[in-house]
């Protein structure tokens, strides 16, 4: 057991250098010279060269790739051009804002589209299976930032319950005001994962009432109800797990979206500043800092497997 | 003698299946491909032909500006008195063609990596662990990050739009081909002397056309969105083009005195990407009924 | 046989099942009439089509509503007319009254939950039982069906459980509320001939201990013969012939059942002459196939799928290779086609070491070796014409494409189907005719080995005795030699000159056919020989 999970942690980290080195790759393999983009418009050869000095881009190629890895592999992101400040620094700074939005939306996911797939694949065939998977393609199909102005549209300039954008952090300003701001962010950012996670549901649900146990669960005059809790949510726990991890992704490229149209001050908002001001070394850590957090997450739900399988054994 | 699920139950008291329907027979009947696929040739008929019977959809008209949607200008005007109407035509252009563009070159080339991949032992860790890497990097951030390294142009934003669809292409293409090739029949081809390019196209080839048909239509609905989601937040293709992305990204500043700039084009991208959706959705369920259950 | 109750447990008159609209035919089952008494054991037997397992889910109220109707006839359990119930009534009444016990153990048990938890389910459902009652009663259940120390396994996952202990968990299941009727639909097919004798024996044993009513559902007439008191013969849905089981085994009246009776290859192996020593075909020496999963931080845990083995076919002979599941027969034989690398051994054909020869170089002796698998619907490519799949193979040897298509126009005439049908696709021909087209895609190579892997298990019996005919002939036409891969100890005992039996991965015994048959020396034979169903019947005597 703790030997699979020591093996599992060491797995992933080639996969975490592979991410390292495409993102250092992408940077030099890029068209133009980053440290011309980074002096701007105005400046002369000896500033791009200061520039080129100061990042280190003189130096063999391979060198600047074992600097880098050595660099995270000390848990340096590395420091913003700009501010001077070390990107670790900054992420701490944005962290609260997306992290609460984020287990927001994951609990309000979770709340909506697991009950509401599970319903559809029970009721397969019915109205309601189909206004569920309509929901489920039409979610998929409205950009989240069309959906969040829909939202203030109605919402905020209409009725005027809601407010139309920013943040209040719960530990200045308390929970109700918190919470104020955060429903139409959580509503527009859950849209897509809930449209998904709800699909995914259905079709695993739907696999496995397909399957011999369920009959010999019929067979034991089991009722409908109770085949559903007991036997098919049970086994369809994994697939839809592994779902919820992988719509992660998903989500993390909507946190970008939906804090550029509430003004959240978070993550996502430090990553367009970022590639507005070019501060390329922000951009590099940020993209590691979500793929790493996409990596550990993904990682945790592959462990968490033996909970609700014992076939799977570490 | 297989296991006695109603599927078998139901076989146990057919005899012999009918002869197969035609493959276009069964399109025409599925109603969520024929209504879809309606919908998305009205709006590619729209984005080829449309912009000739517009007005010009860069032509500034200081004198009409912020105009709400009224009988002669149809989705009103913008900041700088340009016709939305016109602007959301051909933005359409721009959406289909990134559309279809992601869509063929991320299949082509996850087709020729999954290939590798199930058959090339040696190969398939090293393609597959550089596939989770990428596919761990969220594909904005990453189409974001590409585009404002190499400048925005139609070309650079299809291939930052692109390489994240990619990894998924090939995960599938190698399963399939990791499942297809342990079947009799193409073992029997091997035993039969077939060699490796003749294994792969004709036996193990045509097993991945159906599913590669239904995954291109998720990842062209995809990189439509992403596409208008990279010009809305400014970092998608050069704001003088016309994109939905673009001019619903002008149209923030306004959006409190006038929504009507977001919200055209914002149905326009919506109805579009839903259309795909739907005809992917129903060529899934006719033509593989398998793989319906993997998306 | 026990006493019989005077009222049967089960009666079913003029049943008749309606075939959702676009099918073959309009019926599933048109007029079945049976009846199942206390204390007896009836047998439904039938190939596939007949009908046989719709009755039997019809009984239990388990087939899909929407598809399958019930149109006329009665079914009385105990007196009650089972077809007049709501959903809510056939809940109550199944697993009290009535019990189901399924074809895969694996299958039908919940893989996520204790299998003791399975059971005490049942009880919950139906009792009012305590948790410590129903636990109590679960452990009675579980020893009742001779599970060892049932106060551990309560607590055990299904994967961790033998496919007899699984079928056992299910008979438990079955029995715990002692229901009057119990059905059991193929409860043996899917486990291996030493397992299946023990469940049969088991089920036998608790029918007469509980005095309940079994409808047995089967294909395989040795089973019929060890544990019928009656049979119900069923074919495309009607029922052609009932009666006692001497009557129906030993004095058949339908023509239906005649044949069925009379495919059923006999478990004595005919006189066969001794064979002159014909050239060598095939040979293989110290033959060992391992699985190692050699890793980074994991213990190394090597299977041995092969171990020593040694084979040598002549021409014009069969060779079979007997075993149960995970003995290593199919190892060898994919071995041998080199589907799978030996770990190390020789493989000489032609004179040459084929076992561990490069792709590039074995190209030339692949033709020499030809199989034919198990599975006729996985065995053709469904996209390409009948012929395309029989001409493949020639072409890669250079055949022009007129001479490739008359060799398998002559290949189709040889295995008994029209030339014509050529371009016909895989889907257009039934399971027996697929496997002939498999056999003439494997003789266009003009091989000198032929390797049958399991290819008449999925076959029905009538289907399986045509086959096994054609395959006797064309080793017989063009002088092969033949390597016969098979579970079943009938079929061996009619096919095969001479049979290998193995055992996890080790050839335990080896010998002529009849000899090995009248005279087992090795205790795995006996066992396997003494489990063979219905072994004091002898069924050929109707062919």
């Amino acid at each position: 057991m703790y030997l699979y999970v020591i093996k599992r942690i060491l797995a992933t980290i080639p996969v975490m250098v592979i991410v390292a080195l495409f993102v250092f790759l992408m940077l030099r393999l890029a068209p133009g010279d980053p440290a011309a983009v980074i002096a701007g418009d105005y400046a002369t050869a000896e500033d791009v060269e200061r520039i080129r000095a100061q990042l280190g881009l003189n130096d063999p190629i391979l060198v600047q790739m074992g600097k880098w890895l050595a660099q995270l592999a000390r848990g340096d992101l590395g420091t913003a051009i700009f501010s001077k400040l070390p990107v670790t620094t900054l992420i701490g700074q944005r962290l609260e804002p997306t992290l609460l939005l984020a287990l927001s939306t994951i609990t309000f996911t979770v709340l909506v589209a697991v009950p509401l797939g599970t319903l559809a694949a029970y009721k397969a065939g019915s109205w309601i299976d189909r206004l569920v998977m309509l929901f489920s393609v039409a979610g998929f199909s409205v950009p989240v930032f069309v959906l969040g102005y829909i939202l203030i549209y109605v919402l905020s300039m209409q009725l005027k319950i809601l407010p139309v954008q920013g943040y209040k952090s719960p530990f200045e300003y308390g929970l109700w005001q918190f919470a104020r701001h955060m429903i139409l962010p959580t509503l527009t950012l859950s849209v897509i994962y809930i449209a998904l996670i709800a699909r995914m549901t259905r079709a695993s649900v739907q696999e496995v009432l397909q399957e011999d146990y369920v009959r010999t669960a019929r067979a034991k005059g089991q009722s409908e109800f109770k085949i559903l809790m007991r036997h098919a949510l049970r086994n369809a726990a994994v697939p839809i797990v592994t779902v919820i991890g992988l719509g992660i992704a998903l989500m993390i490229g909507g946190v970008v979206v939906t804090e550029s149209v509430f003004n959240i001050p978070g993550l996502g908002r430090l990553v367009l500043d970022a590639v507005l001001a070019r501060d390329y070394p922000v951009i590099q850590g940020l993209i590691l800092f979500f793929s790493f957090v996409y990596i550990l997450i993904n990682l945790l739900i592959d462990l968490s497997y033996t909970l609700f399988d014992p076939r799977i054994k570490y | 003698m297989s296991n006695l699920d109603q599927e078998t139950l139901m076989a146990d008291a057919v005899l012999s299946q009918k002869e197969d329907p035609s493959l276009l027979t069964v399109m025409v009947r599925n109603r969520a491909i024929f209504w879809g696929g309606i919908l998305l040739s009205l709006f590619a008929l729209i984005a080829i032909f449309g912009p000739f019977f517009t007005v010009d959809p860069v032509a500034l008209s200081p004198m009409t500006r912020l105009r709400p949607p009224s009988a002669a200008i149809w989705f009103g005007s913008d900041f700088l008195g340009r016709d939305v109407f016109a602007r959301v035509i051909y933005g359409a252009r721009i959406s289909l063609v990134v559309g279809l563009a992601v869509a063929v070159i991320s299949v082509i080339i996850g087709l020729f990596l999954g290939l590798v991949a199930g058959y090339v032992r040696p190969l398939d860790a090293v393609i597959m662990r550089t596939m989770d890497g990428l596919m761990s990097i969220p594909a904005i951030l990453l189409a974001i990050a590409l585009i404002s390294l190499s400048g925005a142009t139609l070309g650079t934003v299809i291939i930052a739009i692109m390489i994240p669809e990619i990894p998924r292409v090939v995960r599938l293409v190698r399963a399939v081909v990791l499942t297809v090739r342990e079947e009799p029949y193409v073992e029997a081809a091997i035993a039969a002397g077939t060699r490796l390019p003749m294994i792969l196209s004709r036996h193990i080839l045509p097993n991945t056309i159906a599913p590669l048909i239904v995954q291109a239509t998720y990842v062209c609905a995809s990189a439509m969105l992403t596409e208008s989601i990279l010009g809305f937040l400014g970092a998608g293709i050069p704001p003088e083009i016309p994109s939905w992305g673009n001019i619903m990204s002008e149209g923030r500043t306004y959006f409190q005195i006038s929504p009507w700039i977001i919200f055209f084009p914002g149905v326009a991208l919506a109805l579009t990407v839903l259309a795909v959706n739907i005809v992917g959705d129903g060529l899934r369920d006719t033509l593989d009924p398998r793989i319906a259950r993997k998306m | 046989m026990s006493v019989q109750d005077s009222k049967p447990v089960l009666e079913i008159t003029g049943l008749t099942v309606r075939l959702p609209e676009g099918a073959d035919r309009e019926f599933a089952i048109e007029d079945v009439s049976l009846s199942v008494a206390r204390g007896e054991v009836v047998c439904v037997v039938g190939e596939s089509g007949s009908g046989k397992s719709v009755t039997a889910f019809t009984v239990m109220g388990l087939i899909p509503k929407k598809d399958l109707v019930p149109v006329a006839g009665s079914i009385l359990l105990q007196g009650e007319d089972l077809l007049k119930k709501s959903d809510r009534q056939m809940r109550a009444l199944r697993g009290e009254k009535m019990a189901m016990v399924f074809q895969e153990p694996m299958t039908a048990l919940n893989p996520v939950i204790k299998v003791g938890d399975q059971i005490a389910e049942l009880l919950e459902i139906h009792t009012n039982m305590s948790g410590s009652a129903r636990k109590k009663r679960v452990i009675e259940a579980m020893d009742d069906v001779s599970l060892p120390d049932p106060k551990t396994m309560y607590n055990s996952y299904p994967h961790q459980l033998s496919g007899g202990q699984r079928q056992r968990i299910m008979i438990a299941m079955a029995l715990a509320l002692e229901p009057g009727l119990l059905i059991a639909d193929e409860p043996t097919t899917a486990l291996d001939v030493t397992t299946q004798a023990e469940v049969l024996a088991l089920i036998k044993d608790i029918q007469r201990r509980h005095g309940m009513g079994v409808m047995f559902i089967t294909h395989d007439f040795g089973v019929v013969a060890d544990i019928a008191d009656r049979v119900v013969v069923m074919q495309n849905g009607k029922v052609v012939e009932q009666g006692s089981r001497d009557e129906i085994l030993r004095n058949p009246t339908h023509p239906y059942t005649k044949m069925l009776i009379g495919s059923v290859p006999s478990l004595t192996p005919p006189d066969r002459p001794e064979p002159e020593v014909a050239e060598i075909a095939l040979e293989a020496h110290h033959l060992n196939k391992t699985y190692g999963s050699r890793g980074f931080l994991t213990k190394g845990r090597v299977v041995h799928a092969a171990q020593d083995v040694e084979l040598i076919v002549r021409r014009g002979e069969t060779l079979g290779v007997v075993g149960e599941s995970g003995s290593g027969k199919s190892t060898v034989a994919r071995c041998i086609v080199r589907l799978i690398d030996p770990t190390s051994g020789d493989i000489t054909i032609d004179g040459a070491n084929i076992a561990t020869m490069p792709e590039r170089e074995l190209r030339p002796y692949r033709k020499e070796i030809q199989i034919v698998f198990q599975d006729p619907y996985r065995s053709l490519n469904p996209r390409r014409t009948v012929g395309q799949s029989i001409v493949e193979g020639p072409m890669n040897y250079g055949l022009g494409a007129a001479e490739a298509l008359a060799r398998a126009e002559e290949l189709m005439r040889v295995v008994g189907l029209a030339p014509e049908a050529l371009d016909r696709f895989p889907h257009q021909f039934s399971g027996g005719q697929r496997q002939r087209i498999c056999i003439a895609r494997a003789l266009a190579m003009e091989p000198k080995v032929l390797i049958a892997d399991e290819a008449v298990s999925a076959l029905d019996v009538s289907v399986q005795s045509q086959v096994l005919r054609l395959l006797h002939d064309v080793r017989e036409r063009f002088d092969l030699a033949m390597l016969f891969i098979t579970h079943d100890l009938r079929v061996a005992a009619q096919i095969c000159d001479r049979i290998m039996v193995m055992q996890h991965g080790v050839v335990v015994e080896e010998g002529r056919t009849a000899e090995v048959y009248a005279n087992p020396q090795h205790p795995y034979t006996q066992s396997l020989l003494a489990a063979a169903p219905g072994r004091e019947m002898d069924f050929a005597q109707f062919a």
